[in-house]
């Protein structure tokens, strides 16, 4: 007997499915390496990629988003939880059983700097995938190859140069042509520009805008930079000390944030217009994220929190939509922009870690 | 060389503090500024005939691609160039840097050595190139200021550094001055590196990609915190980024660098919203922007870089100018002077006054 497939309520299944991920890095102590903490990198992870759309995935350095990609794209073996794809659950597939399924599944990567192996020419890089795979291809490797590098906008005749010839926006195409090789399914991009110049950064964005509609991929793009985010994504994902603290499509995010660590956030992006620098609203956050290996109790953010309450401290606020606004998942007992879920409390007890201020 | 024996014999007459005849009224004044490095491929024209000038309490922001010279600018103004490796230290250096009625160019090393760290300071990028490992925060701090303040006992010197850790928003500086740089997040390093650039009240601060590796959060911390501490205590700024969000945050003036050379110039205002320059609108039209609508594509400068060996000929930036066209061939041949194009404005481009505003106008400013 076969049970039919379940569907999410707009009758499309997602490309990806992603439930209680979790990977702690053990901390090991002496000669008999006794296990004497972890560092909780991803600590329960719910989020789902539907084809075609992009996901963005925003945060602070250190809160999980790199060690999220390489458990999605199964470099990294999950310390708990359930990864499915096209409703196959991946989570813990060996090397062999593996292989047929890292087709589909690519990850581009920060830095296009050590990423790619110097001693190798563009050639031997891009048809590396082929190799690995053992997929044979109709005009060659060289032709696929080739047809590659012209794909994303470089010149067939590179095929024998090195990567120290390339700048680095050269660079990321070479790894974003290695990427696509096998035409994927899924790409997971970790800070696929943020190692490049504002021109050379545009320049990736279009590509990986155009390679989307040309070739109908499903992106996570990791970055920090929350307008380059904006840009590129359909749905974004905030994440904060190894958690997803709000999850949103765009227009919903950035019109109407509802988690306190989102709205701080995007009050720090700098805003390039020098006549509005003095009427501005910053709302600082002190403090530094707090270590993953002992996060705070209740919700992580209540260190740095403003609106923090006694609840804050002691009970951990759920992921979940609190209005009918479509897929909007916030983690807070006093979110912005949607009812209060702690009514009776009131912030006297707010930690001292955030403040808003007029900036002079 | 010339130069050189005129000051000393200046000095040798009148040992008095009096400025030389030849000094700009500006308090820097940067003139006609050249930075070559031989290389084996070439010579590398790293700064090519750049001049500015900035006043007391006011910042420059310096803007342009990695490899534009933005760094290399910065690290001549404060005589870097003659502490670094061999290969830098062949660096032909021309023109002139006026401090407060100094030439430093050619000044001797020993003097530059002194204003360094005491009239001007850097912040670095990588605040590990600027704190040794080996030694805690706090001695590093204690032996800058000490430098300069030879009188200075120790238990002063430590009072002021714990002070300084306070002002840049170290938590518990009384006892975080005792740790090694590697025990500090990034933010606090960044932020420890910037008290020991004050520690001597510097009239001059330069800071290079102060948080190009810092998160959003911390990288308003440490613009605020520079802001806070201009106003204070009324130096003046220069910040090189090629983060025009930052420049906008800060700068009262920007300057943007192509190829070695200043491509543009002018009021911040005036370069955001009346920009001149080809190269300014592409940077613009890079940059993606939560204060506006999103728009459905970027309009990037295409191609990349110029190689600073052999500069395109002409307009350095033709062969990546969609303009060309409306030159009539001089784009690439001649290379064009930086001109005035409004007040305080500056702009180094051979399109007609009636082209620029129209093409900024109709085609660029409608889709940022
Ligand atoms: N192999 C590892 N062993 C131990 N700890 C690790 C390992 N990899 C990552 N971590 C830790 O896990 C946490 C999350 O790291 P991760 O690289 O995912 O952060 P990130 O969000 O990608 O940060 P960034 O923005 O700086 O790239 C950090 O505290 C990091 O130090
Ligand atoms: N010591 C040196 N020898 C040769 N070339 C150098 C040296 N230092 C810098 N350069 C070159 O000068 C150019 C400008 O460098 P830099 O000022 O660091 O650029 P940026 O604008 O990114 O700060 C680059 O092409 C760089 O490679
Ligand atoms: S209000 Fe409370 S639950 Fe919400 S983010 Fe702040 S500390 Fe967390
Ligand atoms: S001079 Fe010519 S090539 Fe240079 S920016 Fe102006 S139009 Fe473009
Ligand atoms: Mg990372
Ligand atoms: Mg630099």
């Amino acid at each position: 007997m076969t049970i039919p497939q379940q569907t999410t309520a707009e009758g499309a299944e997602p490309l990806l499915k992603v439930s209680g991920l979790v990977k702690h890095f053990p901390i090991t102590k002496g000669v008999l390496r006794r296990q004497v903490g972890a560092v909780k990198a991803v600590d329960g992870l719910d989020f789902e990629v539907m084809p075609g759309e992009t996901l963005g995935v925003v945060g602070e350095s250190g809160c999980g988003k790199s060690t999220m990609g390489r458990l999605i794209t199964r470099l990294l073996e999950p310390t708990g939880g359930k990864i499915e794809f096209e409703g196959r659950d991946i989570t813990h597939l060996g090397t062999s059983a593996m292989r047929p399924r890292r087709r589909d599944v690519q990850m581009i990567f920060q830095d296009p700097y050590s990423s790619l192996n110097p001693r190798h020419t563009v050639g031997t890089i891009v048809s590396a995938p082929f190799r690995l795979q053992k997929v044979e291809t109709e005009h060659g490797t060289k032709k696929a190859v080739q047809d590659l590098l012209e794909l994303v906008g470089l010149s067939p005749e590179h095929y024998n140069r090195y990567p120290h010839e390339f700048s680095g926006g050269q660079r990321q195409r070479i790894g974003i042509a290695r990427a696509l090789a096998l035409k994927p399914k899924l790409v997971v991009a970790d800070e696929p520009v943020s190692a490049l110049d504002v021109s050379i950064q545009a320049q990736v964005v279009n590509l990986l805008d155009d390679l989307q509609s040309e070739l109908g991929l499903t992106y996570v793009i990791i970055a920090h930079d929350l307008s380059v985010i904006r840009h590129v994504s359909d749905r974004i994902a905030v994440m904060y000390l190894g958690k997803i603290v709000e999850i949103a499509d765009r227009e919903s995010l950035y019109g109407k944030p509802m988690h306190p660590y989102t709205t701080a956030l995007m009050s720090a992006v700098p805003v390039p217009d020098p006549k509005r620098r003095t009427q501005r609203k910053r709302i600082l956050l002190t403090g530094d994220v707090p270590s993953p290996i002992s996060p705070p109790s209740g919700c992580r953010f209540h260190t740095r929190c403003w609106k923090a309450t006694e609840v804050c401290r002691t009970v951990e606020p759920p992921l979940i939509a609190l209005t009918p606004a479509a897929g909007h998942r916030v983690a807070c007992h006093h979110p912005e922009n949607a009812p209060d879920q702690a009514p009776g409390e009131t912030s006297a007890t707010a930690a001292t870690g955030g403040k808003s201020v007029e900036s002079a | 060389m010339s130069k050189l024996t005129k000051t000393s014999a200046a000095a040798d007459m009148e040992p008095t503090e009096e400025r030389p005849t030849d000094a700009p009224s500006e308090f820097l004044s940067v003139r006609d500024l050249k930075v070559h490095f031989p290389t084996d491929d070439g010579v590398v024209k790293s700064v090519d005939g750049l001049s500015f000038t900035l006043e007391k309490g006011k910042t420059l922001g310096i803007v342009g691609e990695s490899g534009s010279g933005k760094s290399v600018t910065s690290l001549s103004i404060l005589g870097l160039h003659r502490v670094g490796s061999n290969r830098s230290r062949n660096a032909r250096i021309s023109g002139e840097v006026w401090l407060d009625g100094e030439e430093l160019i050619s000044a001797d090393a020993a003097r530059v050595r002194d204003l360094r760290g005491q009239k001007m300071a850097m912040i670095f990028q990588d605040p590990l190139t600027a704190m040794h490992p080996f030694f805690s925060v706090g001695q590093q701090i204690i032996e800058a200021y000490r430098v300069h303040h030879p009188s200075a006992s120790k238990k002063e010197a430590r009072k002021r550094t714990i002070e300084m850790l306070d002002r840049v928003g170290i938590p518990q500086p009384d006892r975080r001055v005792d740790d090694y740089p590697h025990q500090f997040s990034g933010g606090m390093r960044q932020r420890a590196m910037i008290a020991m650039a004050l520690v001597n009240d510097p009239s001059l601060l330069i800071a290079d990609e102060p948080t190009t590796a810092l998160d959003v959060t911390v990288q308003a911390q440490i613009l605020d915190l520079i802001r806070d501490l201009q106003k204070e205590f009324g130096s003046a700024v220069i910040i090189i980024t090629h983060d025009l969000g930052v420049v906008a945050e800060l700068a009262d003036d920007i300057l943007v660098m192509y190829g070695g050379r200043c491509i543009e110039r002018g009021p911040s205002e005036t370069i955001f919203e009346q920009p001149q320059h080809p190269y300014t609108w592409g940077l613009l039209g890079s940059m993606p922007r939560l204060d506006r609508e999103r728009t459905d594509r970027l309009n990037p400068v295409k191609g990349s870089p110029p190689s600073l060996i052999n500069l395109p000929s002409g307009c350095a930036f033709h062969p990546r100018c969609p303009y060309t066209d409306l030159t009539e061939g001089a784009s690439q041949t001649v290379v064009p002077e930086l001109r005035e194009v409004g007040s305080r404005h500056l702009a180094a481009c051979h399109l007609g006054k009636a082209d620029r505003e129209r093409i900024w106008t109709e085609e660029i400013a409608p889709k940022l």
